[in-house]
Parts: structure tokens; sequence; C-alpha cells
């Protein structure tokens, strides 16, 4: 038995005077708290360094694509905020957008600027998770916690206009689903010039000139432009990488064409750029809900295509042909002409889009979802190389990568 | 456009102009749904592709997705869909290519290294090959998954579950079982589209009856195999179907 061992141990002993030297293969995750999800990262070191990453996902994915194609126009929008369930509103634009170029329909002035406004109160809600978790990762608390107290603020604000704090299902092809109270809009008017600013500039300001922070993130995982536009970057990558795309401003859906905003652009291309473009974008983000609170008009949320858009619950107890349609929408929906269109809508993470492929029936032939993370995650492992194993949280925080919308 | 879907540059002339720089390679052009789609040849892809990209007055930088579409009666089944977009130009296309299960399409991971994983993802859900992509793994189902679950003949419930077996202390693939049938609803107008036979209209494919002067040979119409009936239970899959299943006799108003 003992010589049986020594033999093994003979065959894996170096030869004298090689060194033994080997690449270690660690796993990351699925399961880690600043993998913000469930990503399996698999990495080769060598010592600290990154050699290599071969991130892994579709832990969590879960259908939503097929899903789609078996549910009616209107009982697909539930999945849109089961997406990236951080910015669910967002991705709910992109959706009903695409509904909207097929079916062509007009959406009302007021029915616009309620959606332009929620989605900039979704990207703030969004930029304060990511930012609050970006700082925690590479090993700050209390912006976090002071951040998290805003995200609170916003998710009351889309709990008293949708009654959902999360899965909102607000935004609906034609319109939105019902008007916001005057003293909702009111208390967002007072909390953007009061509570925000004052939480928000607070937080920040103990991590934007950090010594800590900044060692952490500086120079980390510089992206060029080149590289930027060659791995399909979007969002606040692309920007911190210094080019100024937005779409908001390049390709004007809804009134964002009525906006005054400036577009933050990144000067190096590294993770801190990429924290301070997003720093940014909640100021311009207030800066546009600001706007919307100041021009918007009073009149009706939803269009006035009865084929399209049901009437409300109380109109079809008064009358019979509010009833019928009532019924004919919710059971068996609309019916989008047949035609195929590719929506891409500034998500608070990039480029969200839709590809949508109708074949005239009441369900969508095929519902293509771009998710931002996935270009993004996938440079993850050049933007990597060479550095230490304690920059991938850093350099995952920048990302702002959701699994839920990764995944789908 | 009437929709405030977002607004890019005019698709004004793009179908002219591309149809000038590729010649032809293109194989179908259209405007449609305020959109310019280009099916293109499939062999010379990455020729086309690399022309979009660089000559001037198309510049198409950004490859943003590649979506594969099952059109399962056609001779080739899939359509492989990259969305460009053009940074400078501000512009959008969709451009196609057909194939087959068989067929590989040329990868474009040279011209865009983002399309290694949009490609892995057409190739898991539809198992559409490419060409040229070294790293053509699955990328969103599970290790050792088999089947391309976007194809159309793959049932949503799948084929397989996963459960924890407290026997075998791990997780283990089952067969899935379905407490009650998947139903899925069809909505089409009988009057219009229905392409099955409607309850009561069994009769209707049979030959007209002869004409009345015409005495040859009269028999009585055959009888129908099935007794006309309302749907019961055991046909909706709705409850247990069993052998007393059907149509619940109506009860009268709760006795006072």
């Amino acid at each position: 038995m003992a010589e049986y061992l020594d033999e093994i141990a003979g065959v894996a002993k170096p030869e004298k005077g090689d060194v033994e030297i080997g690449n270690y293969t660690i796993n990351f995750g699925p399961q880690h708290p600043a993998a913000h999800g469930v990503l399996r990262l698999v990495m080769e070191l060598d010592g600290e360094i990154i050699e290599r990453l071969d991130p892994h996902v579709g832990l969590l994915h879960r259908g939503t694509e097929k899903l789609i194609e078996y549910k009616t126009y209107a009982q697909a929008l539930p999945y849109f905020d089961r997406l990236d369930y951080c910015s669910p509103m967002c991705m709910e634009h992109s959706y009903v957008l695409a509904v909207e170029k097929l079916l062509d329909i007009e959406v009302p002035i007021r029915a616009q600027y309620l959606r332009v406004l929620f989605a900039e109160l979704t990207r703030i809600s969004n930029h304060m998770l990511n930012l609050g978790s970006h700082v925690m990762d590479v090993g700050a608390m209390t912006p976090n916690l002071w951040l998290f107290e805003i995200r609170e603020d916003c998710l009351n604000f889309f709990e008293r206009v949708c009654g959902a704090r999360m899965h909102h299902n607000y935004l609906r092809p034609g319109g939105v689903h019902q008007d916001a109270p005057l003293s909702l809009l009111a208390d967002l008017a007072e909390w953007l010039d009061t509570r925000l600013p004052r939480l928000f500039e607070d937080a920040i300001s103990l991590v934007a000139e950090n010594r800590i922070f900044k060692q952490r993130n500086v120079d980390i995982a510089i992206v060029s432009r080149e590289d930027a536009i060659k791995w399909g970057f979007s969002g606040p990558m692309i920007r911190g990488a210094g080019i100024p795309w937005d779409l908001r401003k390049s390709q004007p859906y809804e009134v964002y064409d009525r906006m005054e905003f400036d577009v933050p652009v990144g000067t190096r291309g590294d993770c801190y750029d990429r924290f301070m473009v997003r720093v940014e974008e909640v100021r311009q983000s207030a800066r546009i809900m600001k706007q919307c609170l100041a021009q918007m008009p009073e009149g009706p949320i939803a269009s006035s295509d009865r084929k399209v858009v049901p009437p409300k619950r109380a109109e079809m107890k008064q009358s019979m042909e509010a009833l019928i349609h009532h019924f004919k929408l919710y059971t068996e929906g609309y019916h989008v002409p047949a035609g195929e269109v590719y929506v891409a809508t500034e998500s608070p993470k990039g480029e969200f889009g839709v590809y949508l492929v109708s074949d005239g029936t009441n369900k969508p032939y095929r519902c293509k979802i771009r998710p931002t993370a996935f270009s993004h995650l996938q440079a993850m492992d050049f933007m990597s190389r060479g550095h230490m194993l304690a920059d991938t949280t850093a350099i995952l925080g920048a990302l702002d990568i959701v699994f839920g919308e990764c995944d789908r | 456009m009437k929709s405030p879907a977002p607004k890019f540059a005019s698709n004004e002339g793009m179908i002219d102009a591309i149809g000038a720089a590729l010649g032809d390679m293109v194989v179908h052009a259209y405007e449609g749904a305020f959109e310019v789609t280009v099916t293109l040849d499939r062999e010379r892809l990455v020729e086309a592709m690399i022309a979009l990209r660089d000559t001037k007055g198309l510049e198409y930088q950004q490859l943003m997705e590649i979506a594969g579409v099952d059109y399962p009666e056609r001779e080739e089944r899939f359509e492989v869909v990259y969305c460009l977009l053009s940074l400078t130009r501000n512009h959008r296309i969709k451009v196609k290519v057909l194939t087959d299960e068989v067929k590989p399409v040329p990868s474009v991971t040279g011209i865009w290294p983002v399309a290694g994983w949009l490609e892995r993802e057409v190739y898991d859900m539809y198992g559409v090959l490419f060409e040229g992509n070294a790293d053509l793994r699955r990328i969103l189902t599970d290790y050792g998954f088999t089947g391309h679950p976007q194809r159309k003949d793959f049932p949503l419930t799948g084929y397989v579950e996963l459960r924890y077996s407290e026997e075998e202390k791990r997780v283990v693939y089952s067969p899935v079982e379905l407490a009650q049938d998947f139903r899925n609803f069809d909505f089409m107008s009988p009057w219009e589209g229905a392409q099955y036979i409607l309850p009561g209209d069994e009769k209707a494919g049979d030959p007209p009856a002869p004409p009345p002067g015409d005495k040859k040979e009269t028999s009585p119409p055959p009888a129908a195999t099935t007794p006309k009936t309302s749907d019961s239970t055991a046909d909706t899959g709705a409850g247990k179907p069993g052998p007393d299943a059907g149509p619940e006799p109506k009860k009268g108003r709760a006795k006072k």
C-alpha cells in the first residue's frame, strides 16, 4: 500500500531543478455577493493576475421569449418587468414602442410626458442601486445605505402611480394604464428640489473624491472608443469610453426632443469614468423630470382607439359598447399588422431593444429581446485581462449587470 | 410615423445605396414598418458586412443584435437577423440571411467580436451553425441540454423537468409531467381563418347531395360517427378526465 502511494507521488514530483508552475482556475460564483445575481466566472489566474475569464451565463434563463410567443400582446407586457427588475419601466418602454410602431397609433401627449417622467425616475432608482452596490463592492458601506433611501422613495412613487413597487405593468400600448394624481406630481416636484439633491450629493461627496475609491477604480479596465464600438457597447458604457451617444438625444422617442439635458462623456474609459457618467446622469434625469412636470399638459392618458386600448372599468359598467370592447381586448386581445420592427430605447443600462415579428395574429410570432448586459459581459474577458482578482468586482460593478435581463 | 417610437435618419434612398454598394449580394430589400430590411446571399455575408461597415454613406459601425426566427414551413426554415446601427449617420437597418439546420452561416466575429455570444445564442436556441465561430458552445440553456428550445416544434413545456430527489440526495431530471393538458386557445374568427372543423360542421366536407332529378342511386346520408355535443371537460382538459367527466348537470337555484 505504501509503495503504491509512493509510486504515485513519484510521478507527480518534479524532477530535480524544475520549478513547478501552473495557473489556478477558480470559480467566481454562481453565488457570490458581488456577482449581482447568478453569474459564474471561470477565471484562470497567474498568482493574482487574471489571465483569462470565461463568464457562464444562463443560470436565470426562464424562456421569456418562448413564453411571449404563447401570450397575447397585452399578456406579454408583464414579462418585461421581470427582465431587468431594477429598471422595469424602461423594459416595458421598448416593448410598448415596438407594438405601437407596428400598429402605428398615436399616443396622447400627456401619456408621453408621463412615460418620460417615470422612465427617468426609473433611471434614478436603477442608478441608485448600481452606484450603491458598486461602492459597496470596492469596500465602502455608508453611501449604499444612503442611496437606498432614495431608491425607497422612488419605489414609493411608483407604488403611488401604478400600485406596484417593482413590477409595474404601467406603460401600455397606446398610453399608460392610469393617470398620475396631482398630489403625486406635486410631491415629486418637491422631492426633486429638496430631498433628492441633498441625499444624493451627500452620498456622492463621500466617494467621488475619495482616495481609496479612486485607487480601486481609476485606470481599471480601460476601454478605447474603437473597442467600445466593436464590442457593441451602449449606454453609460459607450459614453464612459468617450463617445457621446445617447438614444434619447440622437433618436428621440416620446417627448425627449422637447427636453433639455446634457450627455455626460468619460475621458479615459475606465471604471471611474463609468461611475461618474452614471452620477451625472442622475442629475440630468432630475432635470428632465422637472421639465416634464413643468410642461405636462392636461388631457387623455391613452389613445382613444378602442380597438387597442380597453375602456376603463367604470365606463364598462355603463356602456354596452365598452363592455364588448373590454371583453374582446382582455380575451382575444388586438391583432397587430404583420411586419417586423427593431425598437431600441435608452434604458439605464444601455440600449435595450425589442425585435418584434408579427404575423397578423393576436400573439407575437417572435419577440427577441436585446439585453444590454450581453455585449458588456462578453467584453469582460478582455477588460479584466492583466488586472488583479480583486478588480473583478469593480469591473463588474461598473458594467451594471442584472441577470434577469441578461439571461431572460 | 404617428407612433412615438425612436426617430432616426430617413430611410429614403437607403435601399438604392445598399444595392449600389453590395450589387448582387442583395437577394431582396424592402422597407416595411418604417424600417429597411435587406436579405443577403448567405455565402457572401462577411464580404457584404464589411462593405456595409466601410462604404461611405452606409457606415454601419455597430452590430447590436442577432436574432433567429423559425419558419418551419419554409424550405430554409431559419432567418438570422442582424440589427446594424450607424453611429455617424444615425440609422438602423436589419440584415437577414436564410439557412436551415445543416447549412452553416459564415461567422461575423472577425468584423464584430460582439457577434461571438450573439451567434452562440442563435445556435443554442435554433441550432443554426456558424462557420468560423471558434467558441460555438451553448450559452443560455443548462449544461448538457439537448434540443433547441426556440424552434417552433419544441414544446413550451419542454421535455424534462428538474427536481431534488430526497432518495438520491441530488438534483435529478425526469420527463415532464403535467397536472393538466397544455391548452393553447386559438382566437381565429370561425368565419375567417379557422382551420379546424367547427362543432356541427362535420358533414360540410361531404359531397353535396345529388340534384333532385337524378335518382339513380340514393343512399341515406352516412350517420355521423360521433354525435354532436358540446365540449366535455375531457375534451378541454379541465379538471380530472375520468369516466364521470362531462358537462356538469345544470343545477337549479339554491333552495331557500
